[in-house]
């Protein structure tokens, strides 16, 4: 069994597309091997700035023959058809078989495929992997036509065992194929040839080429690591930053250089932002007052001076670099101490948030009305929440923030201190982004909680308004994270906020900017012109300062109650759909129980058991609605939650059937009198019990004792069910017990909708 | 001229450029007599990138961004700076060791500095162009732009070329070891007559960023605007057949003048602040259906390669 080796050498492929594209090579060169008829024990794949190189161990020297039959077209069939599938399958008509089918007479072609040499296949699949290779963005280059991520160099291909290697000539355009590549581009010593991947990659390591990304990251890290411990510092973890670094070398050397006195007051946000950004230098801090005080950078090549060439030009790269911040950190300082963060602001109504939803100005309006309302529900003073959200947006018109992006919030933070703000609303800034992923920290200060959930649910509103709602795989403007967000930062903070009222409030708010954004004139002929089927108001939109003509189209029914109404842009624009207030807040809390439904399966609690409390009423309550839900799966793990569920869908399907059948329902008071089993009366006992305990239990918001008030339910229905016949012949006491039997479904029900219980 | 050691002064880091790319087979060219924002805009890269005929050039190209002016302050920004420029077609294939070669040639010892390449795609909005390759970075500091142009007006490039772009005034601080443009020796420092770069070019950095930012006239700026946008459409719409020489001559050439034209009024109208966000979208498409029309003529033309 020989193994294989490829590599494929190239200019500097970009380091962001490496890893990718080793995992690419892989599958894609396996897979269509075994396709052609070759296994393989084992497979790994490398990749460096300069090759992406692959390793199959175990390969079959040969493929194995294979008959396979196919059936083809009648043969009345027109003869392009049957041309066709000779074409397709390489025989003549001769060479068929007629066949007698249901549908008639069929031609069914045997074909022969016949082994071949691994040699063969290994060039023939080399060549079409490269060809079809699904790098992010490719390139031609000289006179070729042949797509590569940068120019493809030389190919090394060989197949190799205990007895020597062989070359895999692999033929694509004029690039050389053979069994040699090189080192380092400046500390290498020329092309070698190689026989096997172990003697490939000892080869490398002399030519000062670390063939593994893994093993260079970790080279780095571990310098890095020892450097910065060595002078009583820490490197700032960064994973990304390290497998960017690790792809831009091919021989790292690590080196610690410092930052200038005067920048080490910037924010350490701000350093570690550029350093990372411009140099991909990693951070180095001082443990103990959390400044950066160093910096870490990985050169490609060892010097006879130890790199001090190399630093001394890095520093000074740094110091220009780190001026601009400078720079721009005092510009924004001057502006937030003479006009304040509000005065910073003023530019946001002039940029658009969305063509649709006006300007960051509107949204920091409407911010700041819903995070009013939101504040005493998470225990934020309504002011101090107001103030925040006024704010929180004016970073985004910083000198900073223009040039990083990623500071947003942060900036917010440093310039609201320095205005003077304080109580909550300096970290509301710079948290009212928060949660940004799953796995993003919750913010917990009222008033930073208060903000950032008025920034999601407008966030929500405006674009289920303008009928933007993820589809699919498509959620461009991460409706599911906000989403998600909204979750958990109520259910983090145990919040009791009536998400529907919320939400109806963000939609007024909304159709209120509405007509903010949009001067909308009265149609001619006052409010008699509302029957007309298309209404034009004209207006301009306040963002752009252009005119805008808008189509107010009213359909008929609008005065049978239907308030469905569009926009329609006259221009290039799509008809635009505004969903009704009504109606949006109804369709987002339906979209904000599916994303909580993901995110409590997450957690372990089934689909169902969140349907079941999803149907009790204040479902808009997602604390509560979490607190109902923990406190059923909890219940139904134990042994009398099982059987009290059995007992419960016994009594239901017996209740259901008997009512469908009789077409009555069976929701009469159930008489104590009737009961003739010892087991019956003790039913009725329990039950009355039951509800005044489950009832007390529920007002003080207590599931777990609901529950426990609920176990001693099952004895008593275990035994109701083993001792009494429901369907006697004396219908006076099949009625009572049908009544029993939906006041066991009445009295559970207080608690949840066990129907929608799987089980 | 051989040259030796380092290099004394900013003339000396071009004279090598030149010397070592004249050697390496180029045809050393001279400045566009226009004003531009890059050496690409020069018809020697931009309109010889397209159509099938050979082609090696390079030359210094003055470069003008308005926006970028700071009365000669800043240490590195400038209103007016130099871009050396090689465009070689189809690039070939050892066109990153010549390259290197060329930070050889000008100092910079291979063996002491870190040289990489660091992904960076370039496209020219106004241009129509695009194409993919690198910055370089010699210990961290972008020296040059390498790109491996893949469309140019709408043009795909067949074959491709290989443009260099490199920042002069920032290459020559760094193996000079100036900290200042304006301290950077022109020419030799033992010269009879030494002049500093802020000899050469201070006053006219000052002038400039006054005139870009607060006196050119943008109704003027405008008009020629919209003049060259014309001029330029109605070269092209001339029939190619000359009556006077009985020849057929596509003007391609004297119609990308005024594609030029219309860039830097773009430019200085940028500089102006006149031109709102969305307006900034509608100026760079007019622009680049003037290059693209300029593009369509050229490749028609012999110097394309095509009508020979």
């Amino acid at each position: 069994m020989p193994d294989l080796l490829l590599e494929l050498f190239s200019e500097e492929i970009p380091a962001r597309m490496q890893q990718r594209a080793a995992v690419d090579l892989k599958k894609l060169l396996t897979d269509a091997l075994v396709e052609n008829g070759l296994t393989y024990a084992a497979a790994a794949a490398f990749v460096t700035p300069r090759r992406l190189c692959l390793n199959i161990n175990g390969l079959s020297p040969r493929s194995a023959a294979r008959v396979e039959e196919r059936k083809g077209p009648r043969i009345d069939a027109p003869d392009r058809a049957v041309e066709g599938f000779l074409r397709s399958t390489g025989l003549t008509r001769d060479d068929l078989e007629i066949r007698d089918e249901k549908k008639g007479q069929v031609y069914v072609a045997t074909i022969h495929t016949e082994g071949r040499e691994a040699t063969e296949v290994v060039a023939e699949q080399v060549a079409a992997t490269i060809r079809n290779f699904p790098w992010p963005k490719s390139m031609r280059w000289g006179q070729g036509s042949l797509g590569w991520v940068r120019p493809l160099h030389s190919i090394l291909c060989i197949l190799y065992d205990e007895s020597g290697a062989e070359i895999v000539p692999v033929v694509i355009d004029d690039i050389p194929c053979g069994d040699t590549t090189e080192g380092h581009r400046f500390m290498g010593k020329g092309r070698f040839a190689v026989t096997s991947f172990d003697d490939y990659a000892a080869r490398l390591k002399r030519d000062f080429v670390l063939l593994d990304a893994d093993e260079r990251a970790d080279h780095i890290w571990i310098e890095a690591h020892n450097m910065a411990f060595a002078q009583g510092l820490e490197v700032v973890e960064d994973k990304d930053l390290l497998a960017e670094v690790a792809g831009l070398v091919e021989w790292p050397v690590v080196l610690m250089g410092d930052i200038a006195p005067a920048f080490l007051d910037l924010p350490p946000e701000v350093l570690q932002t550029s350093m990372k950004t411009h140099q991909k230098f990693f951070s180095v801090r001082n443990a103990k007052s959390g400044r950066i005080e160093k910096f870490v950078t990985v050169a490609n090549r060892e010097t006879a001076d130890d790199g001090a060439t190399i630093l001394a030009g890095n520093q000074k790269v740094l110091f220009a670099r780190l001026s601009d911040a400078m720079f721009f950190w005092q510009n924004d300082l001057r502006v937030v101490k003479s006009v304040g963060l509000e005065g910073m602001a003023a530019g946001l109504a002039d940029v658009t948030f969305h063509n649709k939803l006006g300007s960051q100005a509107d949204r920091v309006k409407r911010i700041e009305a819903l995070a009013r309302e939101i504040a005493p529900h998470v225990g934020a003073a309504p002011d101090l929440a107001a103030e925040a959200a006024r704010i929180c947006k004016a970073d985004l018109q910083s000198e900073m923030v223009g040039e990083f992006p990623e500071l947003q919030g942060l900036m917010g933070m440093y310039y609201a201190r320095a205005a003077g703000h304080d109580d909550g609303v300096p970290e509301a800034c710079a948290e009212h982004y928060s949660p940004l992923g799953p796995n993003d920290t919750v913010p917990t200060a009222p008033v930073s909680v208060a903000v950032a959930l008025a920034d999601k649910i407008d966030t929500l509103t405006g674009f289920w308004a303008i009928d933007e709602k993820p589809t699919g795989s498509k959620d461009p403007f991460a409706l599911r994270r906000a989403a998600l967000g909204v979750i958990r930062l109520v259910l983090g903070n145990g919040a009791r906020v009536n998400l529907a009222d919320e939400l109806t409030r963000a939609s007024d708010t909304l159709y209120e900017c509405y007509s903010n954004i949009f001067n909308i004139f009265e149609p001619d002929g006052g409010s008699e012109g509302w029957d007309n089927w298309q209404l034009v108001l004209s207006g301009y939109d306040k963002t752009s300062k252009e005119p805008k003509y808008i189509t107010f189209e009213a359909p008929r029914n609008l005065y049978e109650g239907d308030d469905e109404m569009a926009f329609v842009d006259e221009g290039e624009h799509p008809p635009m759909l505004l969903t009704p207030a009504s109606e949006l807040s109804i369709s987002l809390l339906a979209f904000l129980h599916d994303r909580l439904k993901v995110h409590l399966r997450d957690q372990g609690i089934r689909h169902d058991v969140i349907d079941a409390c999803l149907a009790m009423p204040a479902n808009d309550d997602l604390t509560l609605l979490v607190n109902r839900a923990t406190a059923l799966a909890a219940f139904l793990e134990t042994d009398d939650g099982e059987n009290l569920l059995q007992g419960y869908k016994r009594a239901n399907n017996i209740l259901t059937a008997e009512e469908k059948k009789d077409g009555v329902s069976y929701e009469g008071t159930p008489e104590e009198r009737f009961a003739e089993d010892p087991s019956e009366t003790a039913l009725f006992k329990a039950l009355d019990r039951a509800e005044t305990a489950i009832a007390t239990a529920l007002r003080s918001e207590d599931f777990a004792a609901a529950m426990t008030a609920m176990a001693a339910l099952r004895a008593p229905i275990d035994a109701f069910f083993t001792a009494v016949q429901v369907n006697t012949d004396k219908q006076i006491l099949r009625r009572n017990r049908l009544c029993l039997l939906n006041r066991i479904r009445e009295v559970m029900g207080q608690v949840a909708s066990f129907s929608a219980l799987e089980g | 001229m051989e040259f030796s050691g380092k290099p004394a002064s900013f003339q000396e880091v071009i004279l090598r450029l030149q010397a070592y790319w004249a050697r390496n087979g180029c045809a050393i060219l001279q400045p566009y007599d226009m004003e531009v924002g890059a050496g690409t805009f020069h018809p020697a890269t931009t309109l010889r990138s397209l159509g099938p005929a050979p082609w090696a050039a390079a030359y210094v190209q003055p470069s003008r961004r308005p926006t970028d002016g700071r009365y000669g302050e800043n240490p590195n920004r400038l209103q007016h700076y130099y871009q050396y420029q090689v465009l070689i077609k189809p690039s070939p294939p050892d066109l990153q060791s010549l390259y290197l070669g060329s930070l050889a040639a000008i100092g910079i010892d291979m063996d002491l500095h870190d040289i990489r390449f660091v992904e960076d795609d370039w496209e020219s909005p106004t241009l129509g162009a695009w194409g993919l390759g690198w910055e370089v970075w010699c210990d961290g500091m972008e020296v040059s732009q390498f790109t491996y142009f893949q469309q140019v007006g709408g043009h795909d490039c067949a074959p491709v070329s290989g443009e260099l772009t490199y920042g002069l005034e920032r290459l020559a601080m760094y193996v000079l070891g100036v900290d200042h443009v304006m301290d950077m020796p022109f020419n030799a420092p033992d010269a009879p007559i030494p002049l500093s770069y802020g000899q050469v070019f201070r006053q006219a950095e000052e002038e400039y960023s006054r005139y870009n930012f607060d006196i050119a006239d943008t109704d003027n700026l405008l008009k020629h605007f919209e003049d060259a946008e014309t001029e330029c459409q109605s070269i092209l719409a001339q029939p190619g057949d000359d009556p006077k020489t009985g020849k057929t001559i596509v003007m391609a050439q004297p119609a990308y003048d005024q594609c030029i034209k219309a860039s830097h009024l773009f430019n200085l109208l940028d500089a102006r602040g006149v031109i709102s966000v969305t307006e900034r979208q509608a100026y760079i498409a007019r622009v680049r259906a003037l290059a693209k029309l300029c593009a369509d003529a050229f490749v028609t033309t012999s110097a394309a390669g095509l009508a020979e």
